[in-house]
């Protein structure tokens, strides 16, 4: 079965998102999402400043098999964006909760409450491979 | 091995120097270079040889079953390639008088009323040079129709998740906003989905039939019901054109516009980009806005349509007469079938996927819609394989080339896990449909007890299995010396 923390929130369109210390968010792709996609080779990461709505597609990654978008899990302001995965696309591949894509700054911090836990995400993965 | 790598220093091939051939003396000094263009000096024997070579480690259709389809190339009767290379039509100039080409135009003509005939719609322009120049017309001519009747507001252009990837990417090209709706378990359109989808802002749909899921819109007489009621018009994407050809018309169940894809039903080898032609048929209504060139017919003379009779029309999309190597290969395919032969592509290219689904359903391949008729082509998902022997769809594929057969398509479509889609087409016979579906047993069977085979796979081929991923990431495209 998938690895999937229970220490992340999750959207049904398979992005990770961690909240920081500091108020922040980080967000990424889960370890089942790159499984389906397979190795990566090209990653889009959104531009510092750029203010995301909700579920706006903001990055894109790669993968021999097929082109995807990541969307914002959640509205805000893009504060950093991880140069190292766009580097190296197979770090994602490696260890998908350690390549972070890109942190936001919430609009509205309680947006996170919306998300999906661990238990729900697994839910949602087992229902879509029918 | 690069040709580059043959080259010797001052190795040539005599040959194609021209003879006596004037130099190009007047240049002015300083546009011209100092340094010898990094070019393979290479006999002629050793390109011949290079290339030859080159040609012997590739699957194509004249040497291995192809179950890629007609998505990709199908077989294309040798007969339709030596009849559109007649020295009358190849030679002829693109800008000479109409009255000297009468015999190609007529050929056009022609074309296009068969055309129009086997789909059932009014009228059909060979303007379009490609499937996605096709869907561009195509949209084009339904915002040209809006915007005649100053019906602005439609704004939406609506798409099953089951279409091809290029309608979205068409629709957002003509400047409308794409809908996506979802598809039900069975492979069909969500109608509740479409019907909330639908209002004063639908522009038209455009619907991929049989869609990629290798299934026939069980609803699609009901889809177009529902987008006409709301205004919109609807677009017929024929790329799979193949499995309904002469069966049923997209014409008579009331779409306004589609586009074909010559190059694939309608035999003309390509690949790699190219060279297409995708005419677009459409209903009356759209008629006055059909792009240029085609073919009108007065009193047995033909003629291009001009720019200036045709005022609401698109626009010119094509230079001269459209692809015509590619328009006239589509002719002779079509005049050697007629209307029976067919209708006859499509019954075999059904009757050949049902069969080779039936006989991998037997051995206990599972079918992504088994409850479904496969239309020209079926889907096998290999995710419970996967799950138990971890053999991904990709490592299975790689080991069918060892037993001799180019691999079915992988990973597409995206909304089935795992999958293999397999197209056999209609000229493939019984034998080698059989023989196809043992060598898919076969590897099944290594799967399941040898899965380090399969997974290494293929043994047998002049290359081992090639890292996808570093290809990707490291592109190495361009030979320089060492």
């Amino acid at each position: 079965m998938s690895n999937i923390p229970n220490n992340l929130k999750y959207t049904k369109s398979h992005e990770w998102v961690r909240l920081e210390a500091d108020g922040s968010v980080a967000v990424g792709i889960t370890q089942h999402a790159q499984d389906l996609l397979g190795d990566m080779v090209f990653v889009e990461t959104p531009v510092v400043g750029r203010e995301l709505a909700a579920g706006e597609e903001c990055a894109v990654v790669e993968s021999v098999k097929a082109a995807s978008d990541v969307y914002a899990p959640i509205a805000g302001v893009v504060l950093a964006a991880n140069a190292d995965v766009e580097a190296s696309p197979e770090s994602i591949n490696q260890d998908a909760y350690a390549a972070w894509m890109f942190t936001l700054k919430p609009a509205n911090a309680a947006d996170l409450d919306g998300l999906l836990d661990a238990a729900g995400y697994e839910a949602h993965v087992a229902s879509e491979s029918h | 091995m690069l040709i580059f790598e043959h080259a010797h220093p001052g190795r040539r091939a005599h040959a194609q120097a021209p003879y006596n051939a004037p130099l190009a003396d007047d240049l002015p000094a300083d546009m011209l270079r100092q340094t010898p263009p990094l070019l393979p000096e290479t006999s002629e024997l050793d390109v011949v040889r290079h290339y030859t070579g080159l040609s012997q480690k590739n699957f194509s259709i004249d040497t291995q079953f192809y179950p890629l389809g007609s998505c990709t190339m199908k077989y294309n009767p040798r007969a339709c390639n030596s009849l559109a290379m007649l020295p009358q039509f190849l030679n002829r100039h693109p800008l000479a008088a109409e009255e000297t080409g009468q015999g190609f135009l007529a050929s056009m003509y022609e074309l296009q009323e068969m055309l129009k005939e086997v789909t059932g719609m009014a009228a059909v322009s060979m303007a379009p040079m490609a499937g996605a120049h096709g869907e561009f017309a195509g949209v084009a001519m339904i915002r040209a129709y809006h915007d005649a009747r100053g019906d602005t507001a439609r704004r939406e252009i609506i798409v099953p998740d089951a279409a091809h990837g290029t309608n979205p990417a068409t629709a957002t090209m003509c400047g409308y906003v794409v809908k996506e709706i979802p598809t039900d378990r069975q492979g069909n359109v969500d109608l509740d989905a479409l019907k909330a989808a639908v209002g004063p802002q639908t522009a038209g749909l455009m619907l991929t039939n049989p869609s990629t899921l290798g299934v026939f819109e069980k609803t699609i007489v009901e889809i177009q019901k529902i987008v006409h009621e709301a205004g919109g018009l609807s677009y017929y994407d024929g790329a799979n054109l193949n499995a309904i050809l002469g069966r049923v018309r997209p014409g008579d169940m009331g779409f306004d516009v589609i586009h074909m894809n010559l190059h694939k039903t309608f035999s003309t080898p390509h690949g790699g980009g190219g060279p297409g032609a995708g005419p677009v048929g459409v209903s009356e209504r759209l008629q006055p806005f059909l792009p240029i060139p085609y073919v009108l017919s007065e009193r047995e003379f033909y003629r291009w349509a001009t720019e200036a009779e045709v005022p609401h029309s698109i626009g010119r999309m094509s230079a001269f007469g459209g692809n015509m190597g590619v328009l006239l290969r589509a002719y002779v395919y079509a005049r050697m079938l007629g209307g029976r032969g067919m209708q006859r592509v499509a019954e075999f290219a059904a009757l050949n996927a049902n069969y080779l689904a039936a006989e991998l359903k037997k051995v206990g391949f599972e079918l992504a819609f088994p409850e479904r008729r496969a239309s020209h082509e079926f889907i096998v998902t290999l995710k419970k394989l996967k799950d138990e022997t971890g053999i991904s769809a990709m490592d299975f594929a790689k080991r069918l080339l060892d037993y001799g057969f180019h691999a079915p398509t992988t990973y597409f479509p995206m909304l089935v896990p795992e999958c293999l889609l397999i197209e056999p087409t209609e000229t493939e016979s019984k034998e080698t449909l059989d023989a196809f579906a043992r060598a898919m047993l076969a590897v099944k069977r290594e799967a399941e007890s040898q899965p380090d085979l399969v997974k290494s796979a293929p043994h047998k081929l002049p290359s081992r299995r090639l890292d996808d991923g570093k290809a990707a990431r490291e592109l190495d495209l361009v030979w320089k010396p060492a």
